[in-house]
């Protein structure tokens, strides 16, 4: 068990797996890990081309060609990066190269903020990768070595990016048990991918599709996305294997079997949910929270099974599609509907940094309505 | 070479008298096949990778406009770490080299990744239809730098990209056109024998946006190269090697009546000066490379009696 800063334990994970090609663009505040795995190839650590990039849109361009060639690669953004490297996000998904992501995330502009929320990733949850939230700097550490292990699964090829919340995660020290590379040998092949660039046998990617066969492309990363969730299962199940550390493939029950009010809630401030939880305990409402560490594909099914006793549902979101709500609670209520019927309320706080306390969350459980709960009361929108 | 050994193999969809198609199919045959590609959006793209066919024998991969030289710079890394020492090309229309592929072409040249980059240069975006990019030449009829009562095509002189890319001290730099196509394929085998940042810029005349007869593809580009428009040149570590210019240079006209995007251009008195403009940008051109510029040739009269003038603000 080490002290660890969140960026350094997942730089750890990255530079254990031993990716062959890293690329690097700074933004904050995804700079630690790239600065710790540069450190890493420079001291001999990590046998890896580190390339630095003049923009994010080539960072996520060189690990494409790079996992085209069939080696193992990695890059990290945030915020503002993650939208300019948003084609090629959407490229490296479509050509089904099993790249690994760290999203450090973090609001988008306007107005300028450098801290965190999940507007960045959710912004791209459509674009065909795998979306796995972390609580903790353990968790983050464990979901990387994860992470490659189902990218580079032959039922799933699909990069994943595991998101992680900017400074409250990154830049925060936690007690931290790394898994040590003869472990990570065992429990990641080497890998191998069933066409890759090489004169020796060509091959076209990325061509062009008439309508004839587009459809039928993006079905089969909607199909990949559904495999994946079995096999995340089975390298969760094998990791906890190797190392003791047991991480349920959709989202976290907590004093869930009883409860009439549930909260969702996704990234570390699921940890600061559970204390809300006990709180509202204390004060007799029986509460309860599911904690979604897989958004993408989206737990639907378990949801509805380990929701079936909830009359309430208050979901936690700290992104919000303008115009139309929180984004997890919109998602929620399409995987609900027919299905159950809870009340389900829609909270959007945290936004841009905005400290997510027990109070916050407590305050979240009360509300009555959909709405941004921690505007200033004395704020309100002026029509122009 | 039978047509089943060309390494771009026939039936891609590329218009008739595709200018971009014969410079393609030259570059990849001089390769003997040995190179993985990376190729940005565009016509090549289009006209050759309809899934499930494909018109590539070599390793061949697409990802979206703007990012050729930074997919490469990954290739290359991919393909190093394996110990497969395979060149990589990358290569893009003027857009994707010009305009939206820059930033990632400076970075790959500045980072002086061993990758060749091609620009298949056509002077427009033509897989759009036929719109001005920053590669347009002067006065050029496009969709959007079309002629009307109020304006006189492109207002703006053709990009240099030549010199931009040399500012980057590449390993090797080279112009070339497909009408001279043992000079464009002595400039592929020296830019694949060089290692470091490469740079081929090749003229691609396209029937479609310079309106002209597809018959017509490779006498057009070599009147690019007559007209001393379109110099080839040849720089090794960024020092100006050989030129190969016109021994009896031709006016600009020669080559602006040839094509229906420059027509305007004869229509009236307006159209002189233009052309007598152009004209100097020509005299320029030979003057900066070394060669014979139209108004020094002995008993020609330039066009619009301009080139003359502009020989002595030289
Ligand atoms: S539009 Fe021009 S460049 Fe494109 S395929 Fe047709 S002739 Fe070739």
């Amino acid at each position: 068990m080490k002290v660890m800063e969140g960026a350094e334990a997942i730089a750890d994970a990255v530079r254990a797996a031993g990716p062959k090609v890293v690329s690097a663009y700074p933004i904050t505040p995804q700079t630690h890990i790239v600065e710790a795995l540069s450190q890493a190839v420079a001291d001999g650590r990590l046998d890896a081309e580190f390339i630095t990039v003049e923009s994010e849109h080539s960072a996520a361009s060189v690990v494409l060609g790079a996992a085209a060639t069939g080696v193992r690669t990695f890059t990290a953004t945030s915020s503002q990066g993650l939208l300019y490297m948003a084609e090629v996000v959407l490229n490296i998904a479509g050509m089904r190269l099993p790249v690994v992501m760290t999203v450090a995330n973090r609001a988008l502009s306007s107005p300028l903020s450098i801290w965190n929320d999940h507007q960045d990733s959710m912004t791209l949850r459509d674009s065909g990768w795998i979306q796995l939230f972390a609580q903790t700097a353990q968790e983050a550490h464990d979901l990387h070595l994860v992470a490659y292990r189902i990218a580079e699964d032959p039922r799933v090829l699909l990069p994943v990016m595991v998101c992680v919340d900017g400074f409250v995660l990154t830049h925060a020290f936690e007690p931290v048990e790394p898994v040590s590379d003869e472990a990570v040998s065992r429990y990641l092949p080497p890998l191998s991918l069933p066409f890759v660039l090489d004169p020796a046998r060509p091959a076209t990617f990325g061509a062009y599709a008439d309508p004839t066969v587009y459809t039928e492309a993006r079905f089969a990363i909607e199909a990949a996305q559904r495999r994946s969730a079995q096999v995340l299962s089975q390298a969760l199940g094998e990791f906890a294997a190797l190392t003791g550390r047991e991480y349920s493939p959709d989202f976290d029950r907590y004093r869930l079997d009883d409860a009439d009010v549930v909260m969702v809630a996704m990234g570390t401030a699921a940890q600061t949910a559970q204390v809300a939880v006990d709180e509202m305990r204390d004060e007799g409402v029986a509460a309860g929270l599911v904690a979604i560490r897989r958004f993408r594909p989206f737990p639907a099914a378990e949801l509805v099974a380990a929701l079936g006793n909830a009359s309430r549902i208050v979901v936690f979101d700290r992104s919000v599609s303008l115009g139309s709500g929180g984004i997890v609670a919109g998602e929620l209520r399409s995987a609900l509907y027919g299905r159950l019927l809870p009340q389900i309320v829609g909270v959007v706080a945290g936004l841009g940094g905005r400290d997510v306390s027990v109070e916050t969350l407590t305050q979240a459980f009360r509300a009555e309505r959909d709405g941004w709960i921690d505007l200033r009361p004395d704020l309100e929108e002026i029509a122009p | 070479m039978s047509a089943s050994e060309h390494l771009i193999q026939p039936g891609h969809r590329a218009c008739a008298g595709c200018g971009l198609l014969v410079g393609a199919r030259l570059a990849a045959d001089t390769s003997d096949g040995k190179i993985a590609v990376v190729n940005a959006t565009g016509c090549l793209e289009v006209t050759t990778t309809a899934y499930p066919q494909s018109a590539w024998r070599v390793p061949w991969i697409h990802s979206v406009f703007g990012n050729a030289a930074a997919v490469a710079t990954g290739v290359r890394a991919g393909l190093r770490v394996q110990g497969k020492d395979v060149p990589v090309v990358a290569q893009a229309g003027d857009g994707g080299t010009a305009d939206i592929g820059l930033q990632a072409l400076s970075g790959m040249l500045e980072r002086r990744d061993d990758v060749l980059f091609v620009c298949y240069d056509n002077e427009g975006y033509m897989n759009t239809g036929v719109q001005r990019s920053g590669l347009t030449p002067f006065d050029a009829a496009t969709t959007t730098t079309p002629v009307g009562e109020w304006s006189f095509g492109n207002p703006l002189p053709k990009k240099d990209l030549v010199s931009i890319v040399l500012a980057h001290s590449p390993a090797y730099v080279a112009t070339a056109t497909i009408a001279y196509h043992k000079d464009l394929e002595r400039k592929m085998q020296r830019a694949l024998a060089t290692k470091g940042p490469r740079y081929l810029h090749i003229l691609v005349p396209c029937p479609l946006g310079w309106k002209f007869e597809p018959r017509s593809t490779i006498g057009v580009s070599r009147l690019a190269v007559m007209s001393n428009l379109f110099p080839l040149a040849e720089w090794r570590d960024g020092v100006l090697g050989r030129v190969k210019g016109p021994a009896v240079p031709v006016s600009v006209d020669e080559y602006l009546k040839a094509q229906g995007r420059f027509s305007h251009l004869f229509r009236d008195e307006r159209g002189v000066d233009a052309r007598a403009t152009i004209q100097n940008m020509a005299d320029e051109t030979a003057r900066r490379f070394g060669i014979r510029a139209y108004g020094d040739v002995v008993g020609v009269e330039s066009p619009a009696g301009h080139a003359g003038a502009a020989s002595s603000n030289g």
